[in-house]
């Protein structure tokens, strides 16, 4: 390993030129995070979370952090449902391009200069993604100067989807949007988070969205990851849920080179419920690597997770599931289900449950395959007249669809639906 | 309903087939003419499962001797796809269900394959709609199943519908039914036996594969066979049903034996 490919890429994560006036509070919270990110220095694949994902060629890339204001369409990329539009371009938070904020009952408040302080803001921020073992959520906390805090009032319910569009436009660049949503109690949300390249240069997101969801309210949270095809995707979603709160979250990863999604949720009360599916999509030399770590620190709290890899070409997926069930989280009832499909000999995935409980009283199940398509599904369609391709896509695209289908937006899958056409397929419809 | 002069649809001489080296059907003879319904009765293990999907065209299972005509085709030279577009159907004993992809998609998508393969029109969605919705109603089918996944969350008796509503699409010369009734209740059962018997004609032919006598109460055999060791060890008439359902297979085996 490089070492001084590994300092100078570091020094880029660090950079926070620009920072300007903050807060007491968010100083020391960056300050400290710029302490962490610099102890623990960015992974190499001799750390057991990183073992699978050889980040070196990213080290060796050498990254700006993106200037304000690049032009960009972002007409291409809207979703019909969305009632605002937040914009992210390079990174960057852009006022001028989002949409639909005022009366949709969103508060919004962007984290730069002197800004409006709020106790909802300082007692979550950088609470919920935990910096600890983290280099990346460190040096993107360490860096953050242009954050949206976004609140949803108590006892409120957004009727529109928020999407919150992080768009790269241009490669050489280095880019680390930060969002944080506060669902107060009893409210309800949708959340859109969607990272688009629509360049095919190389780049690094490295971005941070952490979600607190207050008592008895819900959070449904799309996340897509559609980065550019030599992009290098960075992403922890961190959510903290609080008594009888429910967080849903789809994730769907099928851009860049390679890719890392951190996906943690904590239960903070009784009661709660999660539900997390996942896909990922992937052809030629693309890696995408799930770390999801799903932490019952409350009775009675429920937790759902089906987590689905396509893998062709020299494709190599990466699924770490982690379950805690802590002492005193009795009554948990958990499952956890990772099922991958590899379409060629090279193709690869590695798959890891890790169930941990200390608990007595509790009820967790998981189980993972890997394999290829069944033989007898196939010859079931054969044998309704359908050729052997036109079946063994049908059954691809019905594996990936299973888990597009889920999300709630129509339009959205739509367009995911197409997606997976493209990569299997199927299904050609006469 | 058998006419000895009615053209043969199938004939199988001397059938034998393994899977995995191991040998499951030994030496079968069975001619099916036009017209008529034929059952195969036989305790469990005794091959008749897989006498169906070796027709069927399954590709685990090898041919070790033995011939089988379709119409005057050969039909172990087809691939499955094909023996399905000659005109054979094979009714699954467990359908596979296939999530993310509509039924009315599925379904439109296997009888335009077929109807195409065959040098017939195709139907567009709007037109495949209204011929599926007529085609359902035989079958007691609510419409809200075209847009459901195909057999995902069906019950037993949902999944043989559907079934034999692929059949009644597809139109086949002579359908083997495997399994059929198992599983289902006295109403979806009497459904599906109706389906089945609407569909019976004096061009095509039925075969129904199964353990119990119980569906042949509703779809009236020409002929019964009994299959033990990956042979028809007895042939006879629906009577023949009657009495393995009140004397079971040992008779049978011990005759044959």
């Amino acid at each position: 390993m490089d070492g001084q490919a590994q300092g100078s890429f570091l020094a880029t994560l660090l950079s926070t030129e620009g920072a300007g006036e903050a807060r007491q509070w968010l100083k020391v919270l960056r300050a400290e995070a710029l302490e962490r990110a610099n102890a623990l220095s960015v992974p190499t694949t001799r750390d057991e979370d990183w073992r699978f994902t050889d980040l070196s060629p990213l080290y060796r890339l050498s990254l700006r952090t993106p200037a304000a204001q690049a032009t960009a369409d972002i007409t291409p990329h809207l979703i019909a449902e969305a009632g605002v539009t937040l914009v992210f371009v390079n990174g960057g938070f852009r006022e001028d391009l989002s949409r639909g904020l005022a009366g949709s009952g969103l508060e919004c408040v962007r984290l730069r200069g002197a800004f409006a302080d709020a106790d909802w803001i300082s007692a979550h921020l950088g609470r919920i993604a935990a910096v600890g073992q983290d280099a990346f959520t460190a040096a993107n906390t360490a860096a953050m100067q242009d954050a949206l805090a976004l609140r949803v009032p108590r006892g409120r319910r957004l009727d529109t989807p928020l999407h919150c569009l992080f768009l790269t436009i241009e490669g050489g660049v280095l880019t680390q949007p930060r969002v944080l949503l506060v669902a107060e109690p009893g409210s309800d949300a949708m959340i859109m988070e969607d990272h688009v390249g629509v360049t095919d240069a190389a780049y690094c997101t490295n971005g941070v969205v952490e979600i607190a969801v207050g008592e008895n309210a819900e959070v449904r949270h799309v996340r897509l990851q559609r980065e550019g095809k030599a992009a290098y995707h960075i992403g922890t979603s961190a959510a903290a849920v609080a008594r009888d709160g429910r967080y849903r979250n789809w994730s769907v990863a099928f851009g860049a080179r390679l890719s890392r999604h951190n996906a943690h949720v904590r239960q903070d009360g009784p009661g709660t419920h999660f539900e997390m599916d996942g896909l990922a999509l992937l052809a030629h030399r693309q890696l995408a690597d799930t770390h999801s770590f799903i932490d019952h620190a409350a009775p009675h709290g429920t937790s759902r997770q089906l987590h689905k890899c396509v893998v062709a070409d020299g494709a190599h997926a990466v699924f770490n599931g982690r379950i805690l069930v802590r002492e005193g989280a009795q009554r948990t009832d958990s499952a956890q289900e990772s099922r991958n499909l590899l379409l060629s000999d090279k193709a690869k995935v590695d798959t890891k449950p890790q169930l941990e409980i200390f608990a007595d009283d509790v009820k967790c199940a998981h189980g993972a395959t890997v394999g290829q398509l069944e033989a007898e599904e196939v010859f079931y369609l054969r044998s309704r007249g359908l050729s052997e391709p036109v079946a063994r896509n049908l059954l691809t695209y019905a594996f990936a669809a299973d888990i597009v289908d889920r999300i709630p937006v129509p339009s959205l899958v739509r367009v995911l639906r197409a997606r997976i056409i493209e990569r299997t397929g199927g299904p050609e419809i006469p | 309903m058998t006419k000895p002069e009615a053209p043969v649809l199938l004939e199988v001489q001397g059938l034998h087939a393994s899977v995995a080296g191991v040998p499951i059907l030994k030496g079968i003879d069975f001619t099916v003419r036009a017209g008529e319904v034929h059952a195969i009765m036989g305790p469990n293990g005794s091959g008749k499962s897989t006498f169906s999907k070796v027709l069927a065209g399954h590709p685990a299972y090898e041919i070790t001797a033995g011939t089988a005509r379709f119409q005057g085709q050969d039909l172990l030279a087809l691939d499955a796809e094909e023996r399905a577009r000659a005109g054979f159907f094979l009714s699954f004993q467990y359908p596979i269900e296939v999530p993310g992809v509509a039924n009315a998609q599925f379904l439109r998508l296997a009888y335009n394959t077929v109807q195409g393969a065959r040098g017939k029109d195709e139907l567009d969605p709007l037109e495949f709609d209204d011929f599926v919705r007529e085609k359902m109603k035989l079958l007691e089918m609510d419409p809200a199943f075209l847009d459901r996944s195909v057999n995902a969350g069906f019950s037993g008796g949902e999944k043989k519908r559907n079934e034999i509503l692929q059949m009644a699409l597809l139109e086949p010369t002579l359908a083997f039914l495997d399994e059929t009734d198992s599983g289902l209740d006295i109403d979806a059962l009497r459904i599906v036996a109706n389906g089945v018997n609407h569909l019976r004609s004096d061009r095509n032919a039925i075969v129904m594969v199964t353990h119990y006598q119980r569906l042949l109460n509703y779809i009236t055999p020409d002929f019964v066979h009994v299959m033990d060791g990956g042979r028809l060890v007895k042939t006879g008439g629906k009577e023949l049903a009657l009495e393995l359902e009140a004397r079971g297979y040992d008779w049978i085996q011990k005759q044959a034996a």
